[in-house]
């Protein structure tokens, strides 16, 4: 942070403005400071921070010359809260002697981060990038005197010799260090779970067997197979893309792919809660949020499609599901049983209340059934009305 | 339940509950209005009151119950055809005319000129209670319904209502 200087935030005459962002924050090495909520404006010489507005009006604020910067990392913080973010590590040079005073001039870290509420924008950490690789300073400074040729060598200083060597293998072993904590936090949740699961899935077993009586060597085997089959090699993120249509299509893609095989075998029709159970136990660690699975239900092409009730009930169908066909087999069932209600269809079917309710209705409105509210609930019958006509 | 002969309708659950598919609701309400007609002629009753209990709306044998809202309904699909009338603003109080008003007013006065009854007066009661009229429809008609079926003849010139002392009569053209 001793690199970081008051000025005024003004261009100087050859300084170009580059980009800005905003809602950042900086650290002084890995210590928050109180500079937060700002603003940064990216010169070709310098980068700036001030408080909001302090900026445009040319106040002075904190600058800091991009000769010191020597490099740039990034560095994803990750929190089950907020989801990931992006933080951008700059790595400094020693201070040079003819720097102005600024905050912290004691402080002692090689490097300070900056960090937005919602991770870095990425087109300014790109022209961050550029920026300090053009090194546009140099041409200027060594073309008027010898003084840029002096302040450059603490830097050179670093980077040669035995010395800087060191410091480089140490600062890259802690980037190692550092990743390889961040990649194992989700999955130390996961292990601390890991017991609970097992348990869970011992008990779920149990009970089917108790249900079922004997499970069949076949089915035990089949029901293997599903959870076997449930994973995706490579799910479709956010991050891959760049607008949010294109990251919406291409999970409706996967979406169809994950589903095509379920949807077919529980008889062409899923409630959305349980597409999206089915999807992101197929993803893994890389859930998905149920907005973003109804946004990408919503642009599903191809064999199925997001179809919403009158009930207001929403599910994924087959394109190939058609409501007489269901009117018609639903109709049987009933018939078999003269009436029914939806726990009943539901429990005979093993389908969800929703998916029950949504057939007698479909088969309702199509004349096949008729409806009898009483003090009992909701019962189903064949429609005689019509058919003794 | 004595000799009323009920229709299948009856003892079928849903019948109680008014549907909601389009034809079904149709042929329902057709059902109704017929039964309801029958019963009342049956019963030779003008009066019903919503929210009074009687087996017409309520089948103990299959518990099932039209609600007053279903009653209403059918009442109301009644009134179009000019079966049936409410007597109060809130609608709780109806009328059932197992005839139209004026075709009962066509009944009585065919009764009435067949039985040489014309340019004659003759008291209500012997119209609905007395021994010439025991054998006709009307016979036991409530007082109130016959009392605006008459009024739909004095309209077309057929009759004149008159009231003499306390007793209602009618004079036939």
């Amino acid at each position: 942070m001793n690199r970081i200087e008051y000025s005024q935030s003004k261009l100087r005459e050859d300084e170009t403005y580059v980009s800005k962002d905003k809602g950042v924050k900086l650290y002084d090495g890995d210590e928050k400071t109180s500079y937060e909520d700002g603003e940064v404006v990216l010169t070709s010489h310098r980068l700036f921070w001030g408080r909001p507005g302090e900026i445009s009006r040319g106040r002075t604020v904190l600058c800091l010359h991009l000769k010191y910067i020597q490099s740039i990392d990034e560095e994803s913080a990750s929190s089950f809260v907020f989801g990931r973010k992006k933080r951008i590590i700059l790595h400094l040079s020693m201070p040079t002697r003819d720097k102005s005073p600024g905050p912290n001039d004691n402080s002692l870290a090689n490097f300070i981060k900056l960090s937005g509420r919602n991770g870095m924008d990425e087109d300014f950490v790109k022209s961050l990038n550029e920026t300090v690789a053009a090194k546009v300073w140099e041409i200027s400074t060594n073309n008027q005197s010898t003084n840029a040729a002096k302040a450059k060598s603490p830097r050179i200083q670093l980077r040669t010799g035995i010395v800087g060597i060191e410091r480089n293998l140490q600062e890259k072993q802690k980037q190692t260090d550092d990743s390889i904590q961040l990649a194992f936090q989700d999955l130390s949740k996961l292990m601390t779970m890991a017991k609970d699961m097992v348990g869970l899935s011992k008990v779920i077993s149990a009970k089917i067997r108790e249900r079922q009586g004997d499970i069949s060597e076949d089915e035990t085997v089949r029901f293997k197979a599903y959870l076997m089959s449930l994973g995706i090699d490579d799910p479709v993120t956010r991050e891959g893309y760049q607008s949010s249509s294109e990251y919406y299509s291409n999970l409706a893609r996967q979406i169809c792919e994950i589903l095509l095989d379920p949807i077919t075998e529980v008889g062409g029709m899923m409630s959305l809660a349980d597409v999206y159970c089915r999807v992101n136990r197929a993803r893994g660690l890389e859930l998905l949020s149920p907005e973003d699975l109804l946004n990408a239900c919503r642009v599903l092409s191809g064999p199925m499609k997001l179809r919403q009730f009158p009930s207001g009930a929403m599910v994924v169908q087959l394109e190939s599901h058609d409501d007489e066909a269901v009117a018609a087999a639903t109709l049987e069932v009933v018939e078999e049983k003269e009436s029914m209600s939806v726990e009943e269809l539901a429990r005979l079917l093993s389908i969800s209340m929703i998916l029950a309710q949504e057939r007698l209705l479909t088969a309702e409105r199509v004349g096949n059934l008729c409806r009898d509210e009483s003090m009992e609930g909701l019962r189903f019958f064949p429609n005689l009305f019509l058919k003794n006509k | 339940m004595d000799d009323f002969d009920w229709p299948w309708e009856y003892n079928f659950p849903p019948f109680f509950t008014i549907q909601l598919h389009g034809k079904t609701k149709e042929l329902q309400l057709s059902v109704w209005t017929n039964l309801v007609l029958k019963y009342f002629r049956h019963h030779r009753e003008s009066q019903y009151t919503i929210g009074d209990e009687i087996v017409l709306f309520s089948n103990q044998q299959i518990q099932r119950k039209l609600s007053n809202d279903g009653i209403l309904l059918i009442l109301e699909e009644l009134e179009k055809s000019g079966n049936a009338a409410p007597v109060d603003k809130k609608r709780l109080q109806w009328e059932i005319y197992w005839h139209p008003l004026d075709e009962w007013g066509n009944i009585i006065y065919q009764w009435a000129s067949d039985n040489g009854m014309t340019n004659t007066v003759c008291t209500l009661y012997e119209i609905s209670q007395g021994e010439s009229s025991a054998n006709e429809e009307f016979f036991g008609l409530d007082q109130s319904v016959l009392v605006k079926a008459l009024k739909t003849l004095q309209a077309k010139q057929k009759c004149e209502l008159m009231s003499f002392d306390d007793n209602e009569g009618v004079k036939f053209f």
